[in-house]
């Protein structure tokens, strides 16, 4: 699926639409910081919700359906406490280290970066053409379908950083290194495309092959 | 037989609206977004979900609730594009900063103050008279935080993020900018945690401007790469 309509864009658009959506954003984020699961498994709950309710619903609302479906995973917070309004069941013993108001500031401030230490060369260098794999996992990944099996050329090495396609599954950081390879619009779209156009991902090492 | 009803456009189901809260040019007011506007009636399902959900979770001890108010101050009213307007102007305005943006964004963005969540990683794509650059992220929302604020509901939707890959012309168009045909357009999709943020063509008339009034000619689109900085002949 390559287009869903115009953009519509909404002029002098507030932040937040809704009242319930700066506490969704603040809840998510808060329960982020407990350092129980990581981003990438929080875009994978977001992206692998059922696709009637992932195309029809506003953004907070898919970022609540996914808040609930981690924290029912992890046995954090249950449908039926929800449902109460208040808690049924006990914690199990876990790490729980509460992100305290104090902290939000300098913790925002600092943020959480992504960048690894390698202890490896990387495989490509610039100006090296690659190509994507035909890889369709049904896991998480970064690696945009419309990419598969396309030929580009390395413009940068943007650094070593976490894998989402295993971090988002609690199978570990697995640091990659990281590239800027960019295709013409050509070679994405067909010869009818606008030659003036070309597209940039931001391809892991594991999405690519020498071409 | 009645035909069926077949819509042209995704409906998003927002909730009761709050208030316009920014200014054209994107700055952020304070929101009171704890007081309902909706017309009376009672608090919709997802509302009320959404402080059922709050309620479990401070009383289990899993959020602080002051954490809460601190994190939704933080992105209603501190952090917001005119950051990212501070750091363009800047650029305008220092040679040295500009080329040290280039080289590593998220590590010049820092020495104006600004960075953290959502732009640890961030990479600055200049516009020149040839390439107009284009940032999008059509697997999620992926957006520079610390320099725009919290992106727009049309960059975290499915037309733009289906569109902007195959048919930027076309979205530009929908912005209402329309570039020449020479003009190279290089459309960035932000799939890892690099985060973009456009540096726009400082507009010609602006000879001796202050960075403050430099800032105010810069939009939040403009930084996207869906708009272009405001004229400094219609400015007031």
């Amino acid at each position: 699926m390559t287009s869903f309509g115009p953009v519509n864009p909404e002029p002098n658009e507030p932040v937040f639409h809704a009242a319930f959506e700066p506490r969704v954003l603040a809840n998510v984020l808060a329960t982020g910081a407990l350092g129980l699961w990581s981003g990438d498994a929080s875009r994978f709950a977001r992206e692998s919700l059922p696709p009637p309710f992932y195309y029809t619903r506003s953004y907070y609302e898919i970022w609540l359906a996914a808040l609930e479906k981690i924290l029912a995973e992890k046995h954090l917070v249950s449908e039926d406490e929800i449902a109460a309004s208040r808690p049924l069941h006990d914690l199990q013993d876990l790490p729980i280290k509460v992100f305290h108001g104090e902290k939000v500031a300098p913790a925002l401030a600092r943020g959480w970066p992504s960048d690894r230490p390698a202890n490896n060369q990387p495989r490509f260098a610039v100006g090296h053409r690659v190509r994507i794999k035909n890889i369709n996992p049904p896991t998480h990944t970064r690696l945009p379908r419309y990419t598969r099996g396309k030929t580009g050329i390395v413009e940068k090495i943007r650094g070593h950083f976490v894998f989402p396609d295993t971090n988002a599954h609690g199978a570990g950081e697995e640091p990659q290194w990281c590239y800027n390879v960019r295709f013409s619009a050509r070679e994405l779209w067909g010869e009818d495309a606008d030659p003036k156009i070309s597209v940039s991902i931001d391809a892991f090492e594991p999405y690519l092959e020498g071409a | 037989m009645t035909p069926l009803e077949v819509p042209d456009k995704l409906v998003f189901m927002h909730e009761d609206h709050a208030e316009t809260v920014r200014d054209i040019a994107g700055e952020p007011r304070p929101h009171h977004a704890g007081h309902d506007h909706h017309h009376g009636s009672e608090l919709s399902e997802v509302e009320l979900r959404v402080r059922a959900l709050e309620t479990v979770l401070v009383q289990k001890g899993l959020v602080d609730p002051a954490a809460l108010d601190a994190i939704v101050e933080t992105y209603e009213v501190k952090v917001g594009p005119r950051n990212g307007a501070h750091v363009v102007a800047h650029a305008w305005s220092d040679p040295g900063f500009k080329a040290r943006l280039l080289e590593d964004g998220a590590k010049a963005i820092r020495e104006l103050g600004y960075g953290g969540r959502g732009g640890e990683h961030i990479a600055v794509v200049e516009n020149t008279a040839g390439v107009h650059n284009l940032v999008v992220c059509t697997l999620c929302s992926c957006y520079p935080w610390p320099v725009l604020g919290l992106p727009p509901v049309w960059y975290k939707s499915a037309p733009y993020r289906s569109r902007a890959v195959i048919d930027p012309r076309g979205v530009l168009a929908e912005f209402g900018v329309e570039l020449p045909e020479e003009t190279e357009i290089r459309v960035w999709d932000s799939t890892s945690e690099m985060r973009y943020l456009v540096l726009p063509m400082r507009p010609a008339g602006t000879e001796g401007w202050s960075e403050e009034r430099l800032a105010s000619l810069v939009t939040r689109d403009s930084m996207i790469g869906t708009g272009l900085p405001l004229n400094p002949e219609k400015l007031q």
